[in-house]
């Protein structure tokens, strides 16, 4: 039976896009969307983008991305904060899922870079460690990349606001390489390449260009990384090359870590 | 030796030959040199195949190297395949338009490209009629494939070399090219022997510019083709292998081999007969233009096997095993043959050479 | 009504029909059974389904979702179908309303083996949303109950209040077959069993295990140990048929995701003899 029509009264979705120790490249994703961004700001409300526009209102917001990573206290209160003020809270990019280059800090000595860099380090309040957001509060979504996919970007805005839970694919970047006819970089050439741990998104971008993955997806689901890095030492790739390649945009994510870890800590390591 | 069938078609008789196809109105499909690689591509003219090289293949390698000789043919197999072109990686497979409070469903049916394929092996052949088994011979047809399948135009090469991860020989499907194609070359010194398998084949062969073999020519051949033969030095005895494997479902193995299965799924890409997909849902912005795309997918996809939240194959020993049950046993539960032709793609394209031949040996317990 | 075979081959097998929600019915919570029609009658007149195949539910955008026919009505021809809104199809179907359209392929795979347990007795068995292919059985079982010598339908859920197709329990016991429920957790007005659906099996009455036709659905885990338990009381394996259950995509045996062993679920199954994969059903992770 056909219901009488009632006056669409229901708010526009509140979307907000939040940005922590990062380069803000994720958000200019969202910005080169385009048309596609046209017709988000069609079906939403931009309550807070400052990379796109000064005017703020108020929380709490039904979708809110998160761009970066922890490395401040006042990030750590300001984040909970965030949290609290939204519905659905999704991560977006390396340093947001997986704590991002600057994770490198986490296996330096953070006082010591803040003495080499600046001349009056008194004035920073810094973390030792740069932390993915879900290490800080729970996140309803996480998508990767380096930066993320502006088209899985969309796709996954598409989702939030249509009730659907985002789904992408968590298998290797070989897939999409092989989908589009890319010839496997380490196979044909012996070129060192992550792609077979790294979770697909990007398309295959650098073996399209003749170069290695460097894994700015972070790790695939499962991924192996030690069924690669053995492989790898067995035919003419040394662990000074395969550290700095795990240790990458995706240090600090777990199968990426605890490899590079398990790697430079073998004594025959040298860093180069 | 059906000797009266063969004739003698001069090297550049090849050229003529990629040209009658294409006023044929086919898109010419041949070995080209592109990635360092011999991949299969859309080919112009003669000069686009790669003369004078060949590859080197291992476990997880491939190399390409110049021949000491002019050879059109003097390579293998590379990762491309005709699973490329006849069940392409991408397809549309059906829209749905909304139209006011309705929708309008539509299934594709219509393909455009009308293939030739020149440089088929006969793995690469057999690897086809595996797939016309699953896409054609059952109780449903795919109206694409079959629409790509019926217009395509096979020019076979026999081999006359093999590589280190070859075994079609094991498995029965080569390297001499018996049927399944409508022309068949033979690549000798100075010459190309040629035979038609088909009425479509020897109405092109009838307006190249061929002559009759010799004795000779036919020694030549002989010896090339039995030189294929002797280079194969890769074995999987086909025999009980569906048995042996089923009733090892619960072997050490699998879980040894888990710990070099990156599980990149490279193996499945590659196989010329590996045919799962999956049927994504791209929508424009609006919602009311879907179209329902099929991607090559595969069992080593952690996802493929989800099932109501949860993962049915949730680690790569049981993907693993999926992949070689299924291609070297259930397969034959499913289309009464193997799944696996000996090409030997999966050996060499697997980043970290994992070879199915010997893990097949390993678990009948006949390790190396 | 004849349908020209050579029409029906030519459609195809990606082709989406639409149907029309003609009724909708909670039937547990998170549970509804929709009631569907075709809207291009043509279509709809061409179509048959035998108790046990399944329909591709389409909803576009979304995607599909293989659903089970629970029960059909050619006179009208019109479709049972029982979901539970778990993932994004089922939970964007849950949304539509009655006179709403989606899309439905179908119908696919191997149904219920009712001709070949004629005459016998009929045990059917089902365990949680596995009530909604035995419904289908159970429907055209009793039916025609004078062709069957017996009928004993076995359910079982979680507790009570999941039990399916509760207001249909008079109308299968007053054709003649004989219901026996069990829940795990019972509540104070509970009456029936407690404990697992295998444990009917021994409940019931077997007089000739011969010619006794077990047809099961439920949890992958209690079809193991019904089936176990059946044989345990000498019917033959041979004569035990288990709905599986797997991700389908393309429903026609083309994608490869419904492997179980040497099965396609969608187009060997989702009916299965239980001696041609008993062997399979304790691999874990196949």
């Amino acid at each position: 039976m056909e219901t009488e029509q009632t006056p669409n009264v229901k708010k526009k979705p509140k979307l907000a896009v939040f940005k922590f120790a990062s380069c803000d490249g994720c958000q200019l994703s969202l910005l080169n969307a385009e048309e596609d961004l046209i017709a988000i700001g069609e079906a939403v409300e931009i309550s807070h983008f400052l990379e796109a526009s000064s005017r703020v209102t108020p929380g709490p917001y039904d979708l809110t991305l998160v761009e970066g990573s922890i490395t401040t206290p006042k990030d750590q209160v300001r984040i909970q904060e965030i949290r609290k003020q939204s519905r659905y809270l999704v991560t977006i990019g390396a340093c947001a899922t997986a704590g991002g280059i600057q994770a490198l800090r986490n296996w330096g000595d953070h006082e010591e870079f803040q003495r080499i860099v600046y001349p009056n380090p008194e004035y920073l309040e810094t973390l030792a460690t740069s932390t993915a957001i879900s290490d800080h509060v729970q996140v309803d979504f996480e998508l990767r990349g380096c930066p993320v996919n502006k088209n899985q970007l969309v796709e996954l805005i598409q989702d939030v606001l249509q009730g659907r839970k985002p789904r992408f694919p968590r298998h290797s970047v070989c897939m999409e390489c092989k989908r589009s006819g890319t010839v496997c970089v380490t196979v044909s050439r012996g070129i060192p390449c992550l792609g077979p741990i790294t979770q697909a998104g990007c398309g295959g971008l650098c073996p399209e260009y003749n170069r290695g993955c460097y894994g700015c997806f972070g790790p695939a689901a499962q991924a192996n990384a030690s069924g690669l890095s053995n492989w790898l030492l067995e035919h003419d790739v040394s662990k000074s090359e395969l550290v700095p390649l795990l240790r990458n945009f995706n240090a600090d994510a777990p199968a990426f870590r605890e490899e590079g870890n398990r790697l430079s800590n073998e004594q025959d390591y040298t860093d180069e | 030796m059906e000797s009266e069938n063969k004739y003698l078609l001069p090297k550049q008789g090849l050229q003529d030959l990629i040209l009658a196809l294409k006023t044929a109105g086919y898109l010419v499909i041949g070995p080209k040199i592109d990635q360092e690689a011999i991949v299969y591509d859309e080919i112009e003219s003669i000069e686009d195949l790669p003369r004078g090289w060949t590859d080197l293949q291992a476990p997880g390698q491939y190399r390409l190297k110049k021949r000491d000789d002019d050879a059109y043919f003097g390579y293998v197999v590379g990762p491309r395949s005709l699973k490329q072109y006849l069940y392409p990686p991408r397809q549309l497979v059906a829209t749905a338009t909304r139209d006011g409070q309705r929708w309008e469903f539509e299934a594709i049916e219509n393909v455009d490209e009308k293939y030739a394929f020149i440089g088929v092996r006969a793995c690469e052949i057999a690897a086809m009629r595996v797939q016309d088994r699953v896409f054609l011979e059952g109780a449903y047809v795919d109206p694409l494939y079959a629409k790509r399948r019926e217009s395509a135009l096979i020019v076979a090469v026999n081999c006359t070399m093999a590589a280190s991860t070859c075994f079609c020989t094991s498995m029965g499907t080569g390297p001499r090219c018996n049927n399944g194609f409508d022309l068949a070359l033979t690549e000798l010194a100075d010459a190309f022997v040629i035979e038609a398998g088909s009425e479509k084949g020897e109405k092109i062969l009838r307006d190249l510019p061929s002559s009759p073999v010799t004795t000779a020519d036919l020694d030549q051949e002989q010896k090339l083709q039995q030189q294929a033969v002797d280079q194969i030095s890769k074995t999987m005895n086909p025999v009980n292998l569906r048995e042996d494997l089923l009733a090892n479902l619960d072997h050490d193995r699998w879980a040894e081999t888990a710990q070099r299965c990156l599980s990149c799924a490279n193996c499945t890409m590659v196989c010329p007969t590996c045919f799962c997909t999956t049927v994504e849902e791209v929508s424009d912005l609006t919602g009311d233009n879907i179209e329902r795309q099929r991607n090559w997918d595969s069992c080593f996809d952690i996802d493929f096997s989800y099932q109501n939240g949860a993962i049915v194959r949730d680690d790569v020993r049981s993907r693993y095993r999926q992949w070689l049950t299924h291609k070297l046993a259930t397969w034959h539960d499913q289309f009464d043959q193997s799944g696996c032709v000996g090409c030997g793609r999966c050996i060499t394209w697997c980043p970290v050479g994992i070879d199915l031949t010997e893990e097949v040996a390993a678990i009948r317990g006949n390790r190396e | 009504m004849v349908v020209e075979l050579s029409a029906v081959k030519s459609v195809s097998p990606w082709q989406t029909h639409s149907v029309r929600i003609v009724s909708v019915k909670a039937e547990i919570p998170g549970v509804m059974t929709y009631r569907l029609k075709f809207v291009d009658q043509a279509v709809g007149n061409s179509f048959t389904v035998e108790p046990g195949q399944f329909n591709m539910l389409y909803l576009p955008g979304y995607g599909e979702s293989a659903i089970s026919v629970s029960g059909y009505d050619p006179e009208n021809n019109e479709l049972l179908h029982t979901v539970r809104a778990a993932g994004n199809v089922t939970r964007a179907l849950s949304r539509l309303v009655v006179g709403d359209e989606l899309g439905l392929r179908g119908p696919f795979g191997q149904g219920w083996p009712m001709e070949t347990a004629r005459d016998g007795h009929l045990v059917l068995i089902a365990g949680g949303l596995g009530f909604a292919p035995i419904c289908s059985a159970i429907e055209t079982a009793v039916q025609q109950s004078s062709r069957y010598r017996r009928i004993s339908i076995l359910a079982g859920a979680r507790s009570p209040d999941q039990l399916l197709y509760g207001q249909q329990y008079n109308l299968w016991k007053a054709a003649g077959a004989e219901l026996r429920l069990t829940v795990d957790r019972a509540t104070s007005q509970w009456s029936g069993n407690v404990g697992v659906v295998p444990l009917l099996v021994n409940r019931i009455e077997i007089s000739d295990p011969a010619t006794t036709t077990v047809m099961m659905c439920g949890p992958e885990m209690m079809m193991w140990y019904t089936a176990k338990a059946a044989t345990e009381r000498n019917i033959p394996a041979e004569n035990i048929w288990l709905s599986m259950e797997r991700n389908m995509n393309c429903a026609i045996g083309h994608c490869g995701h419904c492997q179980f062993g040497p099965a396609f679920i969608c187009k060997d199954g989702p009916v299965l003899r239980y001696d041609k994969i008993a062997s399979y059903l304790k691999i874990k992770g196949l």
